[in-house]
C-alpha cells in the first residue's frame, strides 16, 4: 500500500503526470485547472521532472504545441478548463484524427454567458463528439489514479487515442484530500516509455495531418469511430492491472445499492458520492434506490450500461450541463438514446442540477427521487426538470 | 498511393491517415480544373523563373533552353504567374479555343 499524502487534488494530479514522466507540457492556466500546470511548472523548473515546460500565449496554442511534441514521439501533457477548452476547439478534434494519444485533464467550468468560475459539465460537453476518450472521476483518488492510467491508455498501439480526464472543478480540483499515492517504480513497470508507431522523423519522413479528398474522408471517420469504439478492452485492461497493483479497482459503469433497485439515479463525476448519500437515506426508508455512475463517457459503454440498468424501472439521470433548446441534458439523451433500442426498457426522467457552480446536497436527490417515482412535475412544454430552479 | 484513392477501405488507411511516401499531390491531378492556360512569348521572356517562382501548383517547369512552360496536368490557370512576369511575356489562352 501507498503512502497516504493530503494534499489539494490539483497538485495530486500533477503528481500523477510527474510520476508518469511527461516529456512535454504545453498550458496556458485557466481557473480551476491553474494550480495542476502551475505546480507542474514548479517541479519542471526544480529539476523535479525531466520535462519541456513550453509557456504558450492561449489555449489553441498549447494544444498545438501537444501535437507538434506528440507527432516527434514524446510523452506528452495539458490541462485546461472551460472557456480555455472552447479556445482550444479547434485542436480538440484534429488530436485524436491525427491519432496523436496525449493526456488532458480538464477541471470542468461552466462556460461563459454569464461569466462563472465554477463546475459544470457545459465545458466537456461542446467537445462530446471530437472522439477522445474520455473518463470522469468521482473523488482525488481517482484523478490521481485515472491521470496515470490515462497514458497508458491513450499510447496503447490498440488506441493511439488523447485521452481526456474530467475532474469537477473547485469541487475536485481545489479540495485536499488524503490521496494515496503510488512510488516511482511502481508506475516505471505499469507505464513504460511511450513507443510511437510513427513518428516525425527525418531518417524516415512522413506527411502529417494532409488533405483528404471526398472519396477518403468518410474512410477516415470511420477507422476514427473502429478505434475509439475499439479502445473499450484495452481500458478495461489497464484499469485491471492499475487494480491489481493498487487495489483501486475501476469499471466503465460504477454501480452503488442496485441490487433489486427499480429506481436508479444516474450521475457523471464527483456528483456520485453525494447521489451515494441520498441512496443510503433511502435505502434505510426501505425504498428500493440505487446509484448508476458513468465513469467512462468516449467509448460510450453501450453494454456495461444496459447490463447495470436491466431491472430498473426508473432511471433519473442528474445532467450538469443544459443543451439548450434540445431534450436538456446531454446525458439524459444519450442514456435515451442507449435504451431506445431494447424491447424492455425504463423510463428515463432528465433532471439538470449543479449549473454554474451550484451546489447540489443530498436532501436534493432525495426530492428529486420522490418528485420523479410521482410522475415528475407536470411542466408544460418542457422536457427535464431544473432541480432548485427559482420560478 | 499504391491504388486509386476511391478503392480504399478504412482499413487499409493509415494511422492518421499519415502519409509515408512524399509527392502524393502528383497524383491529383488538377489540370481540369483549368478555363484558361498561360502561353509564354518567348522573345519578350528573360528566363529569369519568376512565373516558376511563384507557381503555387509547382505546375511551371523549366525546358532544356532554359524558358518556361506549364504542366496540363496541373496547372489550375489560376493566372498568378502572368501577374507576377516582370516582362508581361505571358497571356493566357481560354481552353477549347
Amino acid at each position: 500500500m501507498g503512502k497516504r499524502e493530503g494534499m489539494e487534488v490539483s497538485i495530486a494530479v500533477s503528481h500523477a503526470v510527474q510520476l508518469a514522466r511527461a516529456e512535454v507540457i504545453a498550458a496556458y492556466p485557466i481557473t480551476p485547472q491553474t494550480h495542476i500546470v502551475e505546480h507542474l511548472s514548479s517541479l519542471v523548473a526544480n529539476g523535479e521532472l525531466d520535462a519541456e515546460y513550453i509557456t504558450v500565449e492561449s489555449e489553441h496554442s498549447a494544444l498545438s504545441a501537444c501535437l507538434g511534441s506528440m507527432a516527434t514521439g514524446a510523452r506528452t501533457y495539458t490541462a485546461t478548463s472551460s472557456q480555455g477548452l472552447a479556445l482550444m476547439h479547434e485542436i480538440v478534434f484534429i488530436a485524436p484524427a491525427m491519432r496523436l494519444p496525449l493526456v488532458m485533464s480538464v477541471a470542468n467550468r461552466a462556460l461563459s454567458a454569464p461569466l462563472s468560475i465554477w463546475n459544470d459539465h457545459s465545458d466537456i460537453m461542446g467537445e462530446r463528439d471530437a472522439g477522445w476518450v474520455q473518463i470522469f472521476v468521482e473523488n482525488g483518488q481517482e484523478a490521481f489514479d485515472h491521470t496515470v492510467c490515462a497514458f497508458k491508455i491513450a499510447e496503447d498501439h490498440r488506441v493511439l487515442l488523447p485521452t481526456i480526464v474530467n475532474l469537477d472543478g473547485f469541487i475536485l480540483s481545489h479540495v485536499v484530500e488524503a490521496i494515496e499515492m503510488v512510488d516511482q517504480a511502481t508506475v516505471d513497470r505499469f507505464l513504460p516509455p511511450y513507443q510511437p508507431l510513427i513518428n516525425l522523423n527525418p531518417k524516415k519522413p512522413v506527411t502529417m495531418g494532409g488533405f483528404a479528398m471526398p472519396e477518403l474522408y468518410t474512410e477516415a471517420k470511420m477507422a476514427h469511430q473502429m478505434a475509439l469504439a475499439g479502445s473499450y478492452d484495452t481500458i478495461v485492461e489497464v484499469w485491471k492491472e492499475w487494480g491489481d497493483l493498487t487495489g483501486r479497482h475501476y469499471k466503465p459503469v460504477e454501480t452503488y445499492q442496485t441490487q433489486g433497485a427499480k429506481v436508479l439515479l444516474l450521475t457523471m463525476g464527483s456528483l456520485g458520492e453525494i447521489a451515494e448519500l441520498a441512496v443510503d437515506d433511502l435505502r434505510a426508508k426501505g425504498e428500493a434506490v440505487g446509484l448508476v455512475k458513468l465513469r467512462l463517457w468516449r467509448p460510450f459503454p453501450f453494454a456495461d450500461f444496459r447490463a447495470a440498468v436491466a431491472d430498473a424501472e426508473l432511471i433519473v439521470v442528474i445532467d450538469r450541463a443544459l443543451s439548450v433548446g434540445g431534450p436538456g441534458g446531454p446525458v439524459m439523451a444519450e442514456i435515451r438514446n442507449a435504451l431506445y433500442p431494447l424491447d424492455k426498457r425504463p423510463q428515463v426522467m432528465g433532471y439538470i442540477a449543479g449549473l454554474g457552480g451550484r451546489d447540489v446536497p443530498p436532501g436534493e436527490l432525495i426530492q428529486v427521487v420522490k418528485q420523479a417515482k410521482a410522475g415528475g412535475p407536470a411542466v408544460a412544454g418542457r422536457e427535464f426538470q431544473m432541480v432548485g430552479l427559482r420560478e | 498511393m499504391s491504388k486509386p484513392i476511391e478503392q480504399y477501405t478504412w482499413q487499409e488507411l493509415t494511422l492518421g491517415c499519415v502519409m509515408t511516401e512524399p509527392g502524393s499531390a502528383r497524383e491529383y491531378k488538377t489540370g481540369d480544373w483549368r478555363s484558361q492556360h498561360p502561353v509564354w512569348d518567348r522573345d519578350r521572356c528573360l528566363r529569369c523563373g519568376v512565373c516558376w517562382m511563384f507557381c503555387p501548383d509547382a505546375a511551371i517547369y523549366e525546358t532544356p533552353e532554359g524558358y518556361f512552360d506549364m504542366l496540363p496536368d496541373y496547372c489550375k490557370g489560376c493566372g498568378i504567374c502572368g501577374k507576377e512576369c516582370v516582362t508581361g511575356c505571358i497571356s493566357y489562352v481560354p481552353e477549347g479555343s
